[in-house]
């Protein structure tokens, strides 16, 4: 695009000095400098990685004389992150380990895990679930931290709704850990553990899958 | 009768304003941003509801790839003048007695990104700027093993260094679980019992079905 210089006509026809204009065409400076804001916004805007805080219980120490805590059986429900991203569960615990309750088949989907979850803890979920909207209709200017204050307190009083016992079989991956602590959050479910799994339960989740997976072999 | 003749007005605008505005922007962003830090092994993080953003400063970071090596940052942010970086690397020279000069030092402080080596090869590794040396040495990652746990003393004096750092473990989605495990065991033997997953943001909305 250039400039368009506008030539006035002068009477008689004298000749003068053709004077330019001192402009400079700007345009290609601009379009470069539109498409740098926007690569410099992108990277910046994404760069930045979430994170996910899991507090572990602290160790007990060999010769401290503590009491593991005990839980309700009622309460517990015993999940497996088996292989090949199946999720197995079972309620309660193993009483005779010659003759182990049946282990339930499930999968990281809305149908699977997240519905016996929410199932389990109905209860709790709705009162948060009420106590928000209800925040949110009386009180809208209330901050987040404090709402969040209030339903931690919630969740601190409950006292009935499911202990989840996480164990996660050898030829689990990374990724099942993350889910399954981030269905913790998402069902709002307040007591849980990360727990070793025990080899009632290897076998449990061996014979589950058939008893074909040999015991050592990596999973790809 | 003169005819009236309008004075046919040049379709140019003055750009120059916005420029001068573009340039304030751009100068803006491009201090402020912190460019990526490419890591020596590609890791896919997992997705999650966590909204909360990483800790932009005194963060160690343990890094598991898909291939079961063990890799190791240690961050001190924006704040480099208390020279965290190489006090640690000064420290695990003394323990494993390697003697480290100035100028590796300053190297170590330097490099952006996260390695994973076993102490004995540091030195070669820090002496050369070939790309493809550095790769050949990080084929094994930080050894872990009960007999030679490097990553427990990296993460000793890490914290001994510096009190108020933050662990951040960042796994790749197909990281075996017994190496996650072995990695947890290791930071809760050192009394790191609050972890932070690196996490890719997915929301999720979920509401209870109605009987």
């Amino acid at each position: 695009m250039g400039e368009i210089i506008q030539e006035e006509k002068h009477k008689g026809g004298k000749k003068k000095a053709k004077h330019h204009s001192t402009h400079i065409d700007m345009t290609p400076m601009v379009d470069l400098m539109c498409l740098l804001i926007t690569f410099f916004m992108l990277t910046t805007a994404f760069s930045k990685s979430k994170v996910m805080e899991i507090v572990l219980p602290e160790r007990i120490k060999k010769n401290e004389k503590v009491e593991p805590p005990k839980i309700a059986e009622s309460r517990t429900i015993n999940i497996i992150l088996g292989p090949a991203n199946k999720v197995y569960w079972y309620p309660g615990r193993v009483k005779d380990a010659k003759n182990p309750p049946p282990l339930q088949e499930t999968d990281f989907s809305d149908q699977g895990i997240r519905k016996l979850l929410l199932d389990r803890n109905r209860l709790l979920f709705k009162k948060v679930a009420q106590f928000r909207e209800q925040m949110i209709k009386e009180n809208p200017t209330m901050s987040r931290d404090s709402l969040n204050a209030n339903i931690r307190r919630f969740n601190r009083a409950d006292d009935s709704e499911p202990i989840v016992l996480i164990k996660a079989y050898k030829e689990a991956r990374y990724a099942n850990i993350v889910d399954i602590i981030d269905e913790m959050a998402i069902c709002n479910i307040v007591r849980y553990a990360l727990v070793d799994i025990n080899y009632v339960e290897e076998d449990m989740v061996k014979t589950a899958t058939g008893g074909s997976t040999p015991s050592n072999t990596p999973q790809k | 009768m003169p005819k009236i003749k309008l004075p046919t007005k040049s379709p140019h605008v003055d750009m120059t304003p916005m420029v001068d505005l573009f340039s304030v922007v751009l100068t803006f962003l491009m201090l402020t941003t912190t460019m990526r830090q490419p890591e020596p092994a590609p890791i896919d993080t997992p997705f999650s509801i966590s909204d909360k953003t990483a800790p932009g400063a005194n963060i160690m970071t343990v890094l598991l790839s898909k291939d079961s090596r063990v890799f190791f940052n240690v961050d001190n942010g924006p704040d480099t003048a208390f020279h965290f970086k190489g006090k640690i690397l000064k420290e695990m020279g003394t323990r494993y007695s390697i003697t480290f000069t100035p100028e590796e030092v300053k190297m170590f402080e330097a490099y952006p990104s996260s390695f994973g080596l076993p102490i004995q090869s540091m030195k070669s590794f820090l002496d050369t700027k070939d790309a493809k040396i550095r790769e050949s040495l990080q084929v094994k990652g930080i050894p872990i093993d009960s007999t030679d746990n490097q990553l427990a003393i990296w993460i000793l004096f890490a914290r001994q260094v510096n009190p108020a750092v933050q662990a951040c473990i960042k796994g790749d989605n197909d990281a075996p679980y017994p190496l996650v495990k072995k990695v947890l065991d290791i930071l809760q033997d050192k009394n790191v019992n609050r972890f932070n997953l690196i996490t890719n943001l997915k929301a999720t909305e979920v509401t209870l079905s109605e009987e």
